[in-house]
């Protein structure tokens, strides 16, 4: 049937094209949002402190991101396919408090500081997928919503933690602490590590997300899981794997936490699901999945932490307010992503 | 009781595009109207205006002689008696058939809620369309057919004076859609205005006063029913002369292992027992009213529903499918017959959707996307996708051109058997000429094919042979000459 539907033969309407052009440009635009956001920022904070634009700064401020920015990564993995994670912050504790008892007691079995600290950083990244694993089952094969079994798991993470740590810290020992140091502090090119591998994390999640079959199921599934299930796709298994990957990420940002003050107390990863979440949405990933950006979700924890990077050089708002700026800030974005779907 | 109704000049723009360019007519009222026109040609953007859910940009809306005020929206029409009955239903699951009945127009004594009082009035609603349920029965324990009436009730209770109907039937069984006319009928001899839009034209022909026909958005035709044939009706529609809507039959084939056989497969509350054979090259019709488990058979067969008892064989070896990914691996796929809901991703654009369930073959291990854009240009062509760009969302496409892609996807894999639940559903007629030369190609080329549909006419017109389901139960399978919309009726029914 060679007939043009109607939709396509009215698009000879004058001033159509140009139209269309306005509506890919402001398209664009709004993807870049949270670039144009960051840009800003960062135009007002060198407008405010001479010391924001210094080389150290910047580094300084992308040393702290990097928790939270590959935490974000896998958070926007599970957002995309349509779950959250509420409990990234006490699993890092958790993850953090059995990691340093582990190398305390292996350093003297294995006669090697070297290996404690070497198997004790795999073990980080192992617990983070054996957690992420047991919130996959309970979601998929034990059908509770993720928003519920991750509520618990908040808990129950950080209750162990403190029973582990009596209450108080949990301390690295000193010549491991030494060996383990270079983790945080050392730098590679001028840059520290931890924007080193936060820059890998969010490359291999970027090729993940858009380059592999996973990724596009993980998407499938977000936008519609029925669909989803209906074309052959597991979806159980690719709901796990993203748990998973997810707790992997945790174990990755936690053994890098780890050397910064080589200890774990109960408030450490205190409310880093808040700001993992936060980056996420700022970064243009819409909460109730389908699609979303790895580079968004960079952006958005760069966003972040340069906010209260600027409250802290800046005395115009109170640092105490920090939570504060970054709720009003999440809240703004949500209020402009309105009525995108 | 009734209610004139007259379109002048109306014109709608959507952005850029115009879809309908000056509509100009008039209905009087206690007439049954059918709303003719393919998808795209305008006529549920008319039926929205009428409404009010919809803002004409240009022309208006005269009602009992007034010119209706722009921006009273769908609440001032139905305060004028005018309701729009939707193609998906507007009701809340969770709440009653009473809740819904009066959602928004809720009886109150004092500020509180008369829950008898709306009761009463449900039920005496529920009585008039003949659905002799309880109005405290929550709309989701409910099938397709009575949430149909339970919005025609709805519309009865807030004294509706013109109805208009968008594919009613669509979803219906033959007895169900009965039941629907003789209501029709009965609402008419009331006064009440019907406008009703359905592609099927013999329904049309049986129940309907005046045929209005539209075609890319402007008025083509108006003519008394009797006066017209429905082969005028169809060319009207497209345009132009419509060849035959279906292919010539092919001989079906003889003897050759079964590509797919089930024997005995039951799915509890569902199917019980059903045996059949499909051979390559064969299509094979599965007729039957809403909810005598056809859907639920197939879904049982690929592991979306439990399977109590049977044995199923894909090319001679036995399998034991556990969901649509091992039926995919074995060479069986799924066409749903909910586009919408389980078919196709609407917020996605057409590759994905095309390439989802063979991303194995661009994944190598990373997807390869110009191959996947090699893919879907050859789908587009292959299957008459009509689409003005290839970056588009699915949602963008009309309900034909999704359809094909819905086929274009379950058909990418390279099944050799391949269920269609439904493939026409909400469909215009050229599309769905080319979906029942598709089906016939695919036959030729060696497939065999399962249809699942709710027209007979279709199956009759397309099918080798046709298993005939009631209640559960596979009745009889039927071949020429017996093959006829009589005999499947009876089936169906069981007046046999």
């Amino acid at each position: 049937m060679p007939q043009v539907p109607a939709e396509n033969a009215s698009t000879a309407v004058p001033g159509a094209g140009r139209h269309d052009g306005a509506t890919a440009w402001w398209g664009k635009l709004h993807g870049l949002g949270p670039v144009i956001g960051l840009v800003l920022l960062c135009i007002a904070g060198t407008l405010l402190n001479s010391n924001f634009a210094t080389y150290d700064n910047v580094m300084n401020v992308l040393t702290r991101t990097a928790f939270i920015g590959i935490i974000a990564v896998g958070m926007c993995f599970v957002i995309i396919s349509g779950g959250i994670d509420l409990s990234v912050g006490s699993m890092a504790a958790l993850i953090a408090g059995s990691v340093i008892l582990f190398m305390n007691a292996m350093a003297p079995l294995l006669g090697s500081p070297m290996a404690a600290v070497v198997v004790g950083m795999l073990l980080a990244v192992v617990l983070g997928a054996v957690f992420g694993l047991v919130h996959g089952l309970l979601i998929t094969k034990g059908r509770i919503e993720p928003f519920i079994v991750t509520l618990g798991t908040l808990g129950i993470f950080r209750a162990y933690l403190t029973y582990f740590s009596n209450g108080g810290a949990i301390t690295l020992e000193n010549d491991l602490s030494d060996i383990y140091s270079p983790v945080y502090y050392a730098n590679l090119l001028g840059v520290p590590i931890p924007v080193w591998i936060f820059l890998l994390v969010a490359l291999v999640g970027g090729v993940i997300l858009n380059r592999t079959a996973y990724g596009r199921y993980v998407q499938a599934i977000g936008s519609n899981e029925q669909v989803a299930q209906y074309a052959a796709v597991d979806v159980h298994k690719i709901k796990i794997l993203t748990y998973m990957l997810l707790g992997v990420c945790v174990g990755i940002a936690t053994l890098l936490y780890v050397p910064r003050l080589g200890s774990a107390s109960p408030t450490t990863g205190l409310l880093w699901e808040l700001e993992a979440i936060a980056a996420v949405i700022v970064g243009g990933t819409v909460l109730k999945g389908g699609a979303g950006s790895i580079t968004g979700t960079v952006v958005g924890a760069i966003l972040l932490s340069v906010i209260s990077n600027i409250l802290n050089l800046t005395s115009i708002i109170s640092v105490y307010l920090n939570a504060a700026v970054q709720g009003f800030v999440i809240i703004a974005v949500a209020f402009m992503q309105r009525g995108r779907r | 009781m009734s209610v004139a109704v007259e379109f002048r000049n109306v014109t709608k723009e959507f952005g850029p595009v115009r879809v309908l360019h000056g509509v100009g007519f008039a209905l009087l009222p206690g007439r049954v109207y059918d709303l003719l026109g393919e998808n795209g040609a305008g006529k549920s953007t008319l039926m929205k205006i009428l409404a009010g859910y919809e803002s004409p940009t240009t022309g208006e809306v005269v009602v009992d002689g007034a010119v209706r005020a722009p921006g009273g929206g769908s609440r001032a029409a139905e305060a004028q008696g005018i309701v729009l009955i939707h193609q998906e239903f507007n009701l809340a699951d969770d709440l009653t058939i009473a809740q819904n009945v009066f959602l928004g127009h809720e009886i109150k004594r004092g500020p509180f809620l008369d829950d008898k009082a709306m009761r009463e009035k449900t039920r005496a609603a529920l009585a008039q369309v003949g659905l002799p349920l309880d109005p405290d029965t929550r709309v989701r324990k409910l099938i397709v057919a009575e949430k149909q009436l339970v919005e025609i009730a709805r519309a009865l209770a807030r004294n509706a004076r013109l109805l208009i109907m968008d594919e009613p039937t669509a979803t219906l069984t033959p007895g169900e859609t009965e039941r629907l006319f003789a209501l029709m009928a009965e609402l008419k001899t009331a006064g009440v205005t019907i406008i009703y839009i359905s592609h099927k034209l013999d329904e049309v022909e049986r129940t309907t006063d005046e045929v209005v026909v539209m075609r890319d958005g402007l008025l083509v035709a108006r003519e008394p029913t009797a006066s017209v044939t429905r082969r005028q009706m169809a060319n009207l529609m497209v345009g132009r002369e419509l060849a035959d809507l279906f292919p010539p039959k092919l001989p079906a084939p003889a003897g050759g292992e079964p590509a797919i056989k089930v024997r005995g497969l039951t799915v509890p509350g569902w199917a019980e027992d059903v045996s059949f054979d499909v051979r390559r090259g064969e299509i094979l019709g599965f007729a039957g009213l809403v909810g005598a488990g056809r859907t639920e058979l197939f879904e049982g067969l690929l592991g979306l529903r439990l399977r109590s008892a049977g044995t199923v064989e894909l090319a001679g070896k036995p399998v034991n499918l556990k969901s649509p990914r091992d039926a995919a691996r074995h060479g069986l796929t799924y066409l749903s017959e909910d586009r919408k809901g389980k078919g196709l991703h609407v917020h996605f654009s057409l590759r994905p959707n095309l390439t989802l369930m063979a991303l194995e073959r661009y994944a190598k291990p990373w997807l390869n996307p110009a191959a996947e854009q090699a893919a879907l240009r050859d789908a587009v062509q292959e299957f008459g996708i009509r689409t003005g760009s290839l970056e588009v969302r699915a949602s963008s496409l009309s309900g034909g051109n999704q359809q094909k892609l819905a086929l274009a996807k379950v058909l990418h894999p390279g099944p050799s058997v391949v269920v269609l639940d439904e493939p026409t559903r909400g469909v215009d007629v050229g599309a769905k000429r080319e979906i029942y030369h598709l089906v016939q190609r695919l036959a030729e080329q060696g497939l065999a094919v399962v249809v699942i549909s709710s027209e007979l006419m279709e199956l009759i017109g397309l099918c080798h042979r046709v298993a005939v389901m009631r209640a559960g139960r596979l009745q009889t399978t039927l071949q020429e000459p017996n093959l006829t919309e009589e005999e499947l009726i009876a089936h169906a029914t069981g007046t046999r």
